[in-house]
């Protein structure tokens, strides 16, 4: 644990020290959210009644989903992971005394976690002082504040077991570059990062809300803008655990073929 | 003929110092504190001449090779290069000047060597005749028929040098600029390379500026040397006066560094 | 003038040449860039599963909007993608072999990079033009067809002039280059709904200070026959004054980077 923890001071040092670029950083974030929300703003005006969710419940969501990017951001699958899968280096990993999964799980989640904390606090901290209908709501309650923090937890694991299973299973193509951009860009359509799930037409949406893509930010951001309450709340979150379970399990499996696989090999 | 006249040069540096706490004290105030990586260097360098310029690392070397490569602007003094100053007439100095970066190439990696020359003969406007004297002139004696047809990302890395100190005389330049042109070559290459240089100045009366660590280099080539340390020309003479005595150069030049204590 | 688009010819036949080396990584980059774009695609097409109008424009309309607009900034990205990496090539020191070159730095920079993965964007940006041609209800005639050409000249330019700012931004900051990220890739992702859709005070800023308006939302009214007087179709042309006060940035930026060197 303590080697993990090093990593993840190492990380934020190192950002923190690239002051400026932490702060366009977090102006960019901010201006991104401020279109998006005008773009939803938009719709609103134009058929307020066929809008899915409360004004102040999309505005949320996006201020959250800007603040904590770094968390659920499918482009955050390392180039360099694939990199070294495919021309063999990761071999080198295997002298270490530690398992490649824990590795690299450990290693996303501190890139994720390290990229987030240095800028999620700023960008909230404005949101908040944006006025009138603009700016991020304070929380609604106690109750559903904890379920929303115990969903981000989820949200965040589920998206690092995604992560690192498709790591896994670029052991076993042979394009892992092809294979990144179609995970990307199935993750960003599924998980909520284009438009929020209650956009979708109600079928579909009953779909995609069943997928993994579904257990990452989609949950704990509704939960929050108040999409999600009461029993649908707590059956997401359950939904959310049971997709870890699974994906930690698949990715665990499949890397220990990759590791049989690589060891046959001789790296 | 170069005449550079009490050049001076500093640079603002921010202070990036370690640790967690300090990392976060600089997110919102920054110290900054100036280096002055030229100051006041003068020398001459007349035309046909083969001038060695050496020092530590940081000692201002690569500055003054951008000043005098129309790159960098000094702070203070002159310099002329032909009668003209190269950063206010850059188009017209650098049609004059061949530069080679050792660590850095200037050819296209994934195209035959001989695209990446005729892309060049572009830029240059090099006349047809031109081209074709220098092309097989420089192919006959860097022996290059070989490499012409491979992409750069083929070659050795001696074969490399080789088309890369071509690449910078296609031109015909009157003053070849070479940055450590032998840095990380095998024995082969680094003689080959030595050769041509110096066939390159007798024939041609190329001027040749040569920043180089490696002093064998240094003693292959030329008669005269520039020591710089700190910023400041510390010494201006030849091979023989920096050599008292037998002694190897590597240690002559060591224990020059530590007399002046850089 | 002439010299200067045959230079360039030659360096695009290099890029091609060199990526024909790699034929594989070239058809997944593409299919990449298809994708990305793609999805930004299919989030507008959802939202009008739901609703029928943005801002007062249909589906139809907002695709042919969309269409040109991804256009004009394909089109830059593929023209001045030496530009949009250019944080690399400074990084790399490239540039300085750029300075020694006896040729305007604007086109060198220009020639260095020609990035024909972009077509994957281009394809689809020209099939949702066919489309929105089809189903935005305009008829069309002369000065509708060209008010497209000028929008494609006009918006090209505005992004040329943001790559150059941006580009020469890199002489002042590397780190806080993610902030031009709003005007290139924001740019991209919300010019799709036309920007008048955005409010009055983004559509202010989008005409007098950065005016992609001015190659977006206007000729779309005219487009559309919601302006019907004939000067409108030159407002796209207007959009060139953008460019100049990004070039003096630029200059700016040259001036910087030769006293600084870095």
């Amino acid at each position: 644990m303590k080697k993990y923890l090093s990593f993840f001071r190492l990380r934020f040092s190192m950002g923190l020290s690239y002051r400026a670029a932490a702060w366009a950083g977090i102006a960019t974030q901010f201006v991104w959210g401020g279109m998006e929300i005008a773009m939803f703003l938009a719709f609103y005006r134009e058929e307020p009644g066929k809008f899915p969710m409360t004004i102040e419940g999309i505005i949320s969501y996006v201020w959250l989903q800007q603040a904590f990017l770094a968390l659920f951001a499918a482009w955050m699958l390392e180039p360099e992971v694939f990199e070294s899968i495919k021309d063999g280096n990761i071999a080198y990993e295997m002298c270490r005394p530690m398992k490649i999964y824990p590795m690299l799980f450990a290693r996303a989640m501190a890139m994720r976690i390290s990229r987030a904390a240095l800028r999620c606090l700023p960008v909230i901290l404005f949101a908040v002082l944006l006025p009138g209908p603009y700016g991020l709501e304070a929380p609604k309650g106690a109750g559903r504040f904890a379920l929303f923090l115990g969903a981000m937890i989820l949200g965040v694991l589920v998206t690092v077991a995604f992560g690192t299973l498709i790591y896994a299973v670029t052991f076993f193509t042979i394009s892992p570059e092809g294979l990144r951009l179609l995970v990307t860009s199935a993750m960003d359509f599924f998980n909520g990062a284009i438009i929020p799930l209650p956009f979708f037409p109600d079928k579909m949406k009953q779909v995609m809300e069943i997928l993994p893509f579904a257990a990452m930010q989609n949950v704990p951001l509704r939960i929050y803008s108040g999409d999600l309450q009461g029993n649908g709340a707590l059956r997401a979150v359950m939904l959310q655990a049971f997709w870890l379970a699974v994906l930690v399990a698949a990715g665990w499996a499949v890397m220990a073929r990759a590791e049989r696989k690589l060891t046959v090999q001789g790296g | 003929m170069i005449k550079m006249e009490a050049i001076c040069k500093s640079y603002r540096v921010a202070k990036r110092n370690a640790g967690f706490r300090e990392a976060c004290r600089s997110l919102l105030n920054r110290k900054y504190e100036t280096i002055k990586a030229l100051d006041h260097v003068s020398f001459t360098i007349e035309d046909g001449e083969m001038v060695g310029y050496i020092g530590p690392n940081g000692a201002g070397k690569s500055s003054t090779i951008k000043i005098l490569s129309g790159i960098l602007t000094p702070d203070e003094g002159k310099c002329l290069v032909n009668g003209r100053t190269p950063w206010k007439d850059r188009i017209n100095h650098v049609r004059e000047i061949g530069v080679v970066f050792g660590q850095r190439t200037q050819l296209w990696w994934d195209v035959p060597i001989i695209d990446s020359y005729q892309l060049l003969k572009d830029i240059y406007s090099i006349s047809k005749e031109t081209y074709n004297h220098n092309l097989e002139e420089l192919t006959e004696l860097l022996n290059l028929k070989e490499l012409l047809k491979t992409p750069a990302r083929q070659l050795s890395l001696g074969q490399r040098m080789r088309c890369e100190i071509a690449a910078s005389l296609l031109h015909s330049p009157k003053l070849l600029f070479l940055d450590e042109p032998t840095i990380g070559l095998d024995a082969v290459s680094k003689l080959a390379v030595r050769e041509f240089i110096l066939k390159q100045n007798r024939e041609h009366k190329t001027t040749v500026l040569l920043t180089t660590h490696d002093m064998q280099d240094i003693e292959a080539l030329t008669r005269r040397i520039i020591l710089i340390g700190k910023g400041r020309v510390l010494m201006d003479g030849n091979l023989e006066q920096i050599r008292q005595g037998g002694e190897n150069i590597d240690e002559t030049v060591a224990e020059l560094y530590r007399a002046y204590n850089i | 003038m002439r010299a200067a688009v045959l230079l360039y010819g030659h360096y695009v036949s290099i890029h091609v040449k060199s990526m024909m080396q790699y034929k594989g990584s070239f058809l997944l980059a593409v299919t990449g860039q298809f994708l990305v774009s793609f999805n930004v695609f299919l989030g507008m097409f959802f939202m009008f599963q739901r609703f029928s109008a943005v801002g007062g424009f249909t589906y139809g309309q907002v695709i042919l909007c969309f269409g040109i607009f991804l256009m004009e900034f394909s089109l830059a990205e593929c023209i001045a993608r030496g530009f949009d990496t250019f944080s690399s090539m400074v990084r790399k020191g490239e540039f300085d072999r750029v300075m020694v070159r006896p040729r305007g730095l604007v086109l060198q920079v220009l020639g260095s990079r020609f990035d024909l993965t972009r077509i994957g964007r281009m394809l689809q940006a020209v099939v949702m033009f066919a489309y929105g041609v089809k189903a935005g209800g305009i008829c069309w005639d002369i000065p509708k067809a060209l008010t497209v050409v000028f929008m494609l000249a006009g918006g090209t330019a505005v992004f040329f002039g943001i790559f150059l700012a941006s580009a020469a931004l890199c002489f002042f900051t590397l780190e806080s280059l993610e902030i031009m990220n709003i005007f290139t890739d924001g740019a991209r992702e919300f010019g799709k709904y036309p920007v008048g859709a955005y409010g009055k005070r983004l559509l202010q800023f989008c005409t007098f200070v950065i005016p992609y308006a001015l190659v977006q939302h206007y000729p779309l009214l005219f487009l559309l026959g919601k302006r019907t007087e004939a000067w409108w179709m030159f407002v796209p042309l207007l959009a060139f004054w953008f460019v100049i006060p990004c070039y003096g940035f630029w200059r700016v930026g040259i001036k910087k980077y030769q006293s600084s060197g870095s």
